[in-house]
């Protein structure tokens, strides 16, 4: 049965009491919304559109390759794709992104081949990207831990006159931890230019909001660190662009962190290896399928005169094509010897991780 | 030139060197900056580099060890003061799961130059988690280094080699020794090995390895044995991960009989680990058992009883004569 996706933008009842007070362009009356997606230019609209088919094809094409054996257990993203490219797109490519497992291919939007982040989940080590080429860190899997990174990257770049920016994501689930409280706090207090990006998509697993914290609102957490807390229709491509763009440029003129909650909702399971009907009703979760981002983004642009249909076809197309061609890939990349790779956890390595550490020693023959 | 300093003095010296000599070196920690640290290794440093290079943090151990992580990769060179042992445990999760795969993350890339100052360890009539020794916790993460000096000099040394080490390392301080004695430094430290153990006095009958705290303890004992008629060797171990397989190996083969002393609990401690070295690596010049003097399997006791916990020369010198009539 076909899901029928991104409804026109005049038909989103199911969650709309929990979009209240979130910042939104798709959300605006028809003729508003035109107006302001015609402001913000043919270009970028275009360019948002493609950064999300491009995050949605590596996704369908991770999911098809984990299916096949080709890769392992993948956390995939569906339906998050406006948060993600939203936010990319709004900063520069010296701004600073700390992704977790759920952005694991931000850094295509960066630059990176696609094949890299596949073969991290192919558990090649070919799959690390390069951290300072790129300005991505390396996918953080404890959850929370890398909003001290942030923190830290930012805060560091302003004491080096820099006015870089620094991005962390996050979920719902990850604001009970006590890193995301350490680093709103600290954040704050060093006045650090931080955008602390939290994608409220209602569970944590299998764990719903209601059970992970008592406030309605994330955003309302910020008032605690003495910061702003925002929110934003996270299924809304280009309210993300407007948001993360405000909250850099705040932390850019140097008044400090932000906290932006992108609502939104788990349109897919949390990873290949989940199955959300143990804990959650399909037919109420498939309600949310008209909030999703591409086909919802996509009819506005026909609609605003800016796109047509055929020609986000082919993004979509073009972007499908990018990835399956990525995932053919995988195989030709060799798998580095155990030895190599115990050679890069130091930069000298000690004898423990060398010939003398590695393996049992033998007795009776010398040499 | 040279002086007579204090192993905090020498502390606070070697900061400032770095400090001094490195521009991206910037210092974090709890009560560092105005009051210059609650031992004072810190005295002074806010005063002489600023409040953006010395800072004051929240009291927030994971927060500012993955800032720490953080300012790394902008090209900073933080070195952070835990302000006492058990308090790194909030961190425990940033220095495991991150600070120690960071270069493997990056296939052996981009390191972390990244020290975190840990004053350990009991001896000095403190409260409950004020005592403790997690060196090993360290030293079993991978990814780290762990090192721990004994004396002025070392301390000064080894703190000038961790600030450029490129790599994550974990600089354990036994604050019992901070003021114990003066020693004469020179005016700027030289970058010492983080890999090599040192011995410090010689002896041909029976070797005593320690390491912080504990070599004041293993001289003394030395002394005992001397009066005694044996001559005991004690090789200050320095650097904790990696060990120094050399010197550990050349010891054993050289003297035959080993005593390991730590104040950190026994089970799979570091004495565990040189005596499973030595078993089977140098097994046939063993004479003796290796054995163990260490701090027991339970929390670090409270001030009254820490006497009897700590490993003491007495206890020592009766291992040692343990092996010497075995």
């Amino acid at each position: 049965m076909m899901r029928e996706l991104g409804a026109a933008s005049d038909d989103l009842a199911p969650g709309a009491e929990l979009m209240e007070g979130a910042s939104t362009v798709l959300g605006l009356p028809s003729d508003r919304r035109r107006q302001a997606l015609a402001g913000m230019g043919r270009p970028l609209v275009l360019e948002l559109f493609a950064a999300m088919a491009r995050l949605r094809a590596f996704d369908e094409r991770a999911v098809i390759l984990q299916r096949q054996g080709v890769i392992g257990t993948y956390p995939t993203y569906f339906g998050e794709e406006a948060v993600q490219a939203g936010s990319v797109l709004a900063l520069e490519d010296r701004d600073w992104l700390f992704p977790t497992y759920r952005q694991n291919s931000v850094v295509v939007l960066r630059g990176c081949p696609p094949e890299v982040p596949l073969l991290l989940w192919r558990g090649n080590p070919a799959g690390w990207h390069d951290v300072q080429a790129l300005h991505t860190a390396p996918v953080c899997v404890p959850v929370a831990t890398n909003y001290p990174h942030a923190v830290g990257a930012a805060w560091g770049s302003r004491l080096l006159g820099e006015a870089s920016v620094a991005l962390a994501y996050g979920g719902d689930g990850s604001t009970s931890e006590g890193d995301f409280h350490e680093a709103c706090n600290l954040a704050a207090v060093a006045r650090a230019p931080v955008i602390f990006l939290v994608t409220n998509n209602q569970w944590a697993i299998s764990t719903p909001l209601r059970l992970q914290t008592r406030v309605e609102r994330i955003a309302d957490k910020a008032s605690a660190y003495g910061m702003p807390g925002v929110r934003v229709d996270g299924f809304d491509v280009f309210a993300c662009h407007l948001a993360i763009s405000e909250a850099a440029a705040r932390a850019r003129s140097g008044d400090g962190p932000t906290l932006v909650e992108a609502v939104g909702y788990r349109l897919g399971p949390h990873g290949t290896a989940d199955e959300p009907s143990l804990y959650r009703d399909p037919e109420s979760a498939r309600r949310w399928d008209v909030w999703e981002p591409i086909g919802r983004a996509g009819k506005a642009l026909v609609d605003a005169g800016l796109a047509s249909a055929d020609e986000l076809a082919k993004l979509g197309a073009d972007a499908a094509a990018e990835m399956r061609e990525a995932g053919d890939r995988l195989q030709d990349f060799p798998v580095p010897s155990l030895e190599e790779v115990a050679a890069r956890v130091y930069r000298d390595t000690p004898w423990t991780l060398g010939a003398e550490g590695l393996r049992e020693p033998t007795f009776g023959e010398e040499g | 030139m040279s002086t007579q300093v204090t192993m905090v003095e020498a502390v606070g010296r070697a900061l400032g060197q770095v400090l001094e000599e490195d521009p991206r070196a910037i210092l974090l920690g709890e009560d560092i900056g105005v009051n210059g640290g609650v031992f004072r290794a810190t005295a002074g440093l806010q005063e002489r580099f600023g409040p953006d290079r010395v800072v004051d943090t929240p009291l927030s151990e994971a927060g500012f060890v993955g800032a720490a992580i953080g300012m790394c990769l902008v090209g900073l060179h933080p070195i952070v003061e835990i302000q006492f042992d058990a308090f790194v445990y909030p961190a425990f999760e940033q220095l495991a799961s991150h600070a120690g795969r960071f270069r493997w993350r990056t296939n052996g890339a981009y390191g972390l130059p990244l020290v975190i100052r840990i004053p350990y360890g009991g001896g000095t009539k403190a409260p409950e988690l004020h005592s403790d020794s997690p060196e090993t916790l360290f030293s079993h993460t991978p990814g780290l280094r762990v090192v721990a000096p004994s004396d002025p000099l070392s301390a000064g040394e080894m703190l000038v080699a961790a600030a450029a080490c490129g790599d994550p390392v974990i600089y354990m301080e036994p604050k019992r020794l901070y003021r114990r004695s003066r020693a004469e430094v020179p005016d700027r430290f030289q970058a010492l090995s983080l890999d090599r153990a040192q011995v410090v006095r010689p002896g041909a009958d029976v070797a005593i390895l320690a390491h912080g705290a504990m070599v004041e303890v293993a001289m003394g004992a030395a002394e005992q044995l001397a009066a005694q008629g044996a001559s005991a060797r004690v090789v200050d171990l320095r650097c904790l991960y990696p060990l120094d397989r050399d010197t550990l190996l050349r010891t054993a083969t050289e003297v035959g009989r080993v005593v390991v002393v730590h104040e950190a609990p026994r089970h799979s401690g570091l004495a565990a680990e040189v005596a499973a070295i030595l078993q089977e690596e140098v097994a046939d010049h063993l004479l003796a058992p290796v054995l163990r003097v260490t701090g027991m399997d339970m929390p670090f006791p409270l001030f009254q009883l820490e006497d009897q916990a700590l490993p003491s020369a007495a206890r020592v010198v009766s291992a040692a004569r343990a092996t010497l009539e075995y």
